[in-house]
């Protein structure tokens, strides 16, 4: 399993990995945001915490059909699948991979783009935390739909399509407590809330992402 | 250990290609599978290594004692030689890849990317992994494809060696491989009856009126 997720981080940091595309986005969006809004920082301030979360989202979303599509076109997912790994442990291993390479980087430039849209100074460590805690779900949730989607051609929009409502309560949340914490109230039920759709999500996801790849590679 | 297939059908795409089909493949043995093009011996060979449920029939010897290869070889273009091998091997528990770099001759190509192989030296590389899994039953799809002579000299000697050991091969395969000792299984009396009722003349059945 360890060098399962060697040989991906190795993949995604080597040219044409696609490892910087999550983060690119993210900083062209929170670069772009106060170009198109305005200047006026309050208005900033007022939504920094939900562009930082929606660009975060989007970014994620980007390399989504990358987890299995690879593996599936050079013929490695038939191998891993009679592979001594699990399945289900491949695709754990995998949305990790995916979440080393997306979304801690991405939890990590957040503040600094906090700075750029105006983020109330109480916001920046939960910003920092629910980014940490909810992009796992993220990832996770994305490797169950790009399993749901591996055999097809151009499957991209419709695993986007599958994928952007379960990621709605995520958003919520992790908007939600970065709001919260900016405008100075107590942030910790939405952080919990966050942290539980993660924790589900990493529970229960391998599962049913290990039998939607095992059909779709029938 | 043996494997042993009994009164095994199997289907693509939902459309049954082979039935009624049963051998024995003991260690030291190599069958080789024959059949036109579209006559199930992908099918067949994906269905024993557990990669697509079987219609019917049994299959003594469960897929983790196989290590399947298929047309696609599994490489990453971005790695070496050694870290493509290296994978696999660590993968399954398996330290040491210089005998399967020696036995497939790719030790002068062992720090090159994959990308810059030929379509031999991949279809090497990929039968290497072969070694490195150390399963005792090989399933092997097409393994000559883009191989010279030399090479399909070379990979029948390393066939041969793993015969040697105790193990076992199945092979679907278009050409000589120049194992004489191999059994050789004709696909084509096992082919499957379509059945009527799975509809493939279309609308010109008699529903057809329904839709008219």
């Amino acid at each position: 399993m360890i060098a399962l997720l060697i040989r991906d981080l190795r993949l995604a940091f080597r040219a044409g990995g696609g490892f910087g595309l999550g983060l690119g986005f993210f900083l062209i969006l929170a670069v772009l945001v106060p170009l198109g809004v305005g200047p006026d920082p309050a208005t900033l301030g007022l939504i920094a915490p939900g562009i930082l979360w929606v660009g975060a989202l989007l970014a994620c979303l980007l390399s989504l059909d990358r987890i299995f599509a690879l593996d599936h076109e050079d013929g490695s997912l038939d191998l891993l699948a009679t592979s001594p790994i699990p399945l289900e442990g491949v695709v754990a291993i995998k949305a990790l991979a995916h979440w080393i390479t997306t979304g801690l980087p991405l939890a990590l430039a957040a503040p600094v783009l906090g700075i750029l849209l105006n983020l109330a100074a109480p916001g920046f460590g939960v910003l920092i935390v629910s980014l940490a805690l909810g992009t796992p779900a993220l990832s996770m949730i994305g490797a169950f739909g790009a399993a749901l989607t591996v055999g097809l051609k151009r499957g991209g929009l419709l695993m986007s399509l599958l994928v952007l409502p379960l990621y709605m309560p995520t958003l919520v949340f992790g908007a939600q407590a970065v709001t919260r914490a900016a405008q100075g109230l107590d942030a910790a039920t939405p952080l919990l809330l966050l942290s539980g759709i993660t924790a589900g999500s990493v529970a229960l996801l391998p599962f049913a992402a290990a039998f939607a790849l095992r059909i779709n590679l029938r | 250990m043996e494997l042993r297939v009994t009164e095994l059908a199997c289907a693509r795409g939902g459309l049954p290609l082979i039935e009624g089909l049963s051998f024995a493949v003991g260690p030291g043995e190599a069958l080789v599978l024959r059949g036109p093009n579209g006559s199930g011996k992908t099918t067949l060979l994906r269905t024993l290594a557990g990669l697509q449920p079987a219609l019917d029939g049994e299959i003594s010897c469960p897929p983790e004692q196989m290590a399947y290869a298929a047309h696609a070889d599994g490489l990453k273009s971005t790695l070496s030689v050694r870290e493509n091998l290296g994978f696999w091997a660590a993968i399954h528990g398996v330290s040491d890849i210089e005998p399967a770099l020696e036995a497939m001759n790719l030790r002068d190509l062992a720090d090159r990317q994959a990308q810059h192989l030929s379509a031999g030296q991949k279809r090497r590389l990929g039968l290497a992994r072969l070694i490195v899994t150390g399963r005792w039953l090989w399933v092997l799809d097409e393994p000559t494809v883009s191989l010279d002579a030399a090479s399909v000299a070379l990979f029948a000697g390393v066939v041969r060696a793993h015969l040697a050991t105790g193990g076992a091969a199945l092979l679907a395969t278009h050409i000589d491989l120049g194992l004489p000792e191999a059994r050789v299984l004709d696909l084509g009396p096992y082919k499957a009856e379509i059945p009527a009722d799975l509809g493939f003349g279309g609308f010109d059945g008699e529903n057809g009126g329904a839709f008219l």
